[in-house]
């Protein structure tokens, strides 16, 4: 019997799973893909929201204020990529400054410090790339970019070395509550691996948690998947931009964004596109299309170019527009952080801390006496200088060989990314903890490298390495194997 | 102590690479370092096995690993240092003129180096997936076709069953054959341009031969499967090579291989501030194929995509020779003094797109000096024609041009000799209709 099982390892399960491992208790979490953050967190703006855009009194604006600061401290404790580079909002005319105004009365409200509306003169100071349509911009310096694998994996592998268990490949296909002979209440979780026991249920499925919370509780909510393309430009046009630059919604639509990484690329998006497919990731030229035309706007210089690949993401989106957290009023036991949708990245560690300490409360944990919130990231030799990375390579040589050539990634950071505690298991594992693959050849000279390295660590063969888990295996078989 | 201090350092030990060592040596260089990032010598040619090269070189028809022993013997034979398993990551200038190289090893860890010439011979990558913007899912099963040629070639896995081909370029017609050899089968090569990207040799003896059909003005519109390709749309483009709504055929497959362009390596070259060109993206060059950075030559896929190899070792065998010339005018200096050149901008118009080099000083050609360029077209009944100060010196009938074939004309010393004041060359292509 568990104390706490969460359902899903994206980024909200994770820093749920985090947070909560500073109690006492059995946890595990389930997560029906290979890996940690390969659903919603995997694919977005990797944007950490200063909050001035949500409701004022929703779930969201709290959480998300709460998140923003939470962020600086935290990537520091848990060694993960995270950069203060402040936001913009652009009015591309005259009549959207009111609307400029009214965020920022907003963000006021919600708490949010040191929002500016600035003129045209002093936007390209702060953004020389602004090209001729925007008039005005309003300015948030607190908000951010992190690296989303990055967080959802060290909040994922700081709970693990606290002692929380983690079940891959482990949809969950049904969910009872039942009694024990003293009348204490349980939930028997059915998975695709057995079933399991647990006092108290957290849902954080994604694009999947209406689905469990329907399955619990007479209030259905409905999780629309809301599709994002993106674009993501080469490192080379990495200080195009310098803040996360907004469009405000105006005569033109929604705008998308344009940003810097934590890396130094530069993301495009996202478009916005109610689907059914809960695994619809799947990109669209129109996207594309609808994503340079609006990126165009406000700036008249784009490296487009510089595309080096393209993804989608899904938006868990709930028609009331704010999350729903918290204890179902009807399941008791059960607790929902469904409708995760952004601000979800940057509410995700608030949220995790706010659910931990209510699920502690309701089950009487106590304090986990050996709790370390620290967590060391993966060495990085590109942020050391020439002596430390000379002594690192003598130290350890395998940094001295490089496998990812556009990323400059070398063997002992794959290794790194495998040996972990919930290590990789897939190319797409190893593209998320340490970027091999993730630059401008798109894999295409190491993956045969980083497959034989996977296949020796892991001890299978090279036929079975897949890309992202169940059947995406990368080779079908030896040459000649059916001739 | 490490030795730190080399006359030449040459960046790439590929067949480029490898032909401007041996230039360099045989014109009396003897401090000379190649380094080479993969763990043999040879580059990219290691994983050719196919036949075809030398040609041109060796007037014999070899593999390309047959191809690559033959200059690795000639750097062994003349005792040229080389590190394997060496990753430069960055190159730039010191305050002497010296040319400063960071690379990474297992063996040495952090290399420091320093060098008075350098040759850049770092070669080329594939265009990918990402920068074609194809719509549609990122399963498992999309190679680029180079990647496709080392699994099967240097690892002997099979990446597919049932493939489908987009681009006609070189790598992909090779390896239309070679999965076709291994047991796939490869249903159809698309081109979205009404012409292939190979050397009509390769569409006869990959895709004729095998009844492989290639279909001009077609593109990818669609990938399906989201774990592994479960099948691929093509569509026929219009003029504009947008997609004809109504055109889509549906494919089932589990691999495609994607062989659209083959992109000059130069993050280093951007690195060091050399002048990088929008049409070759390689660095732009003069007669020694010396770079817009004094003391740093650029020789093979780097400077610009070539179609065979023999052209590569002959163009690198020029850099490894000037580059010899330009460190023995270093002296006990880190660097040549600089000199007045009189550098003349090829001129180019009649549908080419750029040539390699960009400019010449006509002191500086030896008894001839090869222009290479392509056409942007195909193009029949033509003629290239080369002008010194207006006045044409060399007609070249050319019956086809196309872009998947590198032309060249030889500007000789002879030919200059009549212009002594030189102040403008010009190459053109017109109709030819005699």
């Amino acid at each position: 019997m568990y104390d706490v099982i969460i359902v899903g390892a994206g980024v909200t399960g994770c820093a749920v799973a985090r947070f909560l491992s500073a109690f006492k208790g059995s946890f595990c979490v389930l997560e029906r893909t290979e890996d940690v953050c390969s659903g919603t967190s995997k694919a977005n703006s990797a944007i950490i929201h200063a909050g001035f855009d949500a409701a004022h009194g929703s779930l969201m604006a709290k959480y998300n204020l709460l998140g923003c600061r939470m962020y600086p401290e935290l990537s520091k404790e848990l060694g993960f990529s995270y950069k203060n580079n402040g936001s913009l909002v652009l009015a591309l005319s005259e009549e959207d400054i009111p609307k400029l105004e009214a965020l920022m009365e907003n963000g006021i409200k919600n708490g949010v410090e040191h929002l500016e509306i600035v003129g045209r003169e002093r936007l390209k100071e702060l953004e020389p790339a602004v090209g001729h349509v925007p008039v005005a911009a309003l300015y948030a310096p607190t908000a951010g970019i992190v690296c989303p694998f990055g967080a959802t994996i060290a909040f994922a592998e700081n709970a693990f070395t606290n002692g929380v268990e983690f079940r891959f490949n482990t949809e969950v296909k049904g969910l009872t509550r039942s009694e024990d002979s003293e009348g204490n209440s349980f939930w028997i979780v059915q998975t695709a691996e057995g079933v399991l026991r647990t006092r108290a249920i957290v849902n954080a499925a994604g694009v999947y948690s209406d689905i469990l919370h329907n399955m619990v509780s007479a209030n259905k909510i409905r999780i629309t998947p809301r599709r994002g393309d993106y674009l993501l430009l080469d490192r080379r046009t990495g200080g195009y931009v310098q803040h996360t630059v907004f469009q405000v919604p105006g005569k033109f639509g929604k705008g998308v964004l344009v940003s810097p990484t934590v890396h130094g690329n530069t993301i495009i998006g996202p478009t916005a596109e109610d689907i059914e497919d809960k695994e619809g990731v799947d990109t669209t030229s129109e996207g594309f299309d609808d994503l340079m035309e609006k990126a165009g706007l406000a700036f008249d210089d784009l490296p487009l170019r510089e595309v080096i690949t393209s993804f989608a993401g899904l938006r868990a989106h709930e028609a009331r527009h704010d999350f729903i957290l918290g204890e179902a009023s009807d399941a008791p036991g059960f607790f929902d952080c469904a409708g995760i949708e952004s601000p979800g990245l940057t509410a995700a560690p608030a949220i995790g801390k706010e659910i931990a300490q209510e699920l502690a409360e309701k089950l009487g944990l106590p304090a986990n006496p050996d709790f370390n919130g620290k967590r060391e990231g993966f060495i990085d030799p590109k942020a050391l200088d020439l002596p430390e990375l000379a002594e690192l390579i003598k130290r350890k040589p395998e940094y001295g060989r490089i496998v990812c050539r556009c990323e400059q990634v070398s063997e002992g950071e794959i290794l790194d990314a495998i040996r972990r505690p919930l290590g990789a298991k897939s190319l797409d594992g190893v593209k998320r903890r340490v970027r091999a693959g993730m630059g401008r050849c798109q894999a295409g000279f190491c993956s045969p490298r980083i497959m034989d390295i996977l296949a020796e660590e892991l001890g299978v063969d090279v036929a079975d390495i897949t890309k992202s888990g169940g059947h995406s295996e990368v080779i079908v078989g030896l040459v000649k194997d059916r001739v | 102590m490490e030795r730190t201090e080399y006359n030449l350092i040459i960046i790439g030990g590929g067949p480029a690479g490898l032909a401007a060592a041996v230039a360099a040596y045989d014109a009396g260089e003897r401090s000379i370092l190649i380094l080479e990032r993969e763990t043999r010598l040879g580059g990219i040619l290691n994983q050719c096995i196919h036949n075809g090269f030398g040609l041109h070189t060796f007037q014999e028809e070899l593999t390309g690993p047959e191809y690559a022993q033959r200059f690795i013997d000639k750097v062994l034979e003349r005792g040229i240092e080389y590190k394997l398993d060496t990753m430069v990551m960055s190159i730039g200038q010191g305050e002497d003129g010296s040319k400063e190289v960071m690379a990474v090893n297992e063996a040495d860890g952090l290399l420091l180096l320093k060098a008075r010439a350098l040759i850049l011979a770092m070669g080329c990558r594939e265009r990918s997936r990402g920068a074609l913007n194809i719509p549609g899912f990122r399963p498992a099963g999309i190679f680029s076709a180079g990647t496709a040629q080392r699994l099967v070639n240097i690892e002997g896995y099979l990446p597919g069953r049932r493939v489908v081909i987009l681009g006609s370029g070189d790598i992909g017609l090779i390896m239309a054959r070679r999965m076709t050899l291994e047991g796939a089968k490869v249903l159809v090569c698309a081109e979205l341009m009404p012409y292939s990207g190979g050397l009509k040799r390769n569409i006869v003896q990959c895709l004729d031969d095998f009844g492989i059909p290639l279909k001009l003005s077609h593109t990818v519109v669609r990938i399906e499967g989201k774990e592994r390709v479960e099948g691929v749309v093509i569509a026929q483009v219009g003029p504009d090579r947008k997609p004809i709504p109504g055109t889509e055929e549906h494919y089932d497959c589990d691999t495609l291989l994607l062989s659209v362009g083959l992109l000059p390596e130069n993050e280093l070259t951007i690195g060091l501030g050399a002048e990088i060109s929008r049409i070759t993206n390689g660095p732009v060059v003069n007669e020694s194929l010396e770079t817009s950075v004094p003391g740093v030559f650029a020789a093979g896929n780097v400077l610009h995509v070539h179609d065979l190899v023999d052209y590569v070792s002959e163009e690198a065998h020029l850099a490894g020779e000037r580059a010899a010339e330009y460190i023995t005018a270093c002296k006990d200096a880190m660097c040549a003094p600089p000199e007045k050149e009189k550098q003349i901008p090829v001129a180019f118009s009649g549908g080419i797109r750029y040539t390699v080099p960009c400019t010449i000083d006509p002191d500086k050609i030896g008894d001839w000096l090869k222009i290479r360029f392509r056409v942007g077209d195909v193009m029949t009944q033509r003629k290239v024609v080369l002008c010194l100060d207006s006045e044409p010196v060399l007609v070249k009938k050319r019956r086809v041009m196309a872009p998947g074939e590198m032309e060249e004309l030889v500007l000789t010393r002879k030919v200059l000799a009549a212009h002594p004041d030189l102040s403008s060359i010009e190459i053109r292509i017109e109709e030819d209709k005699a």
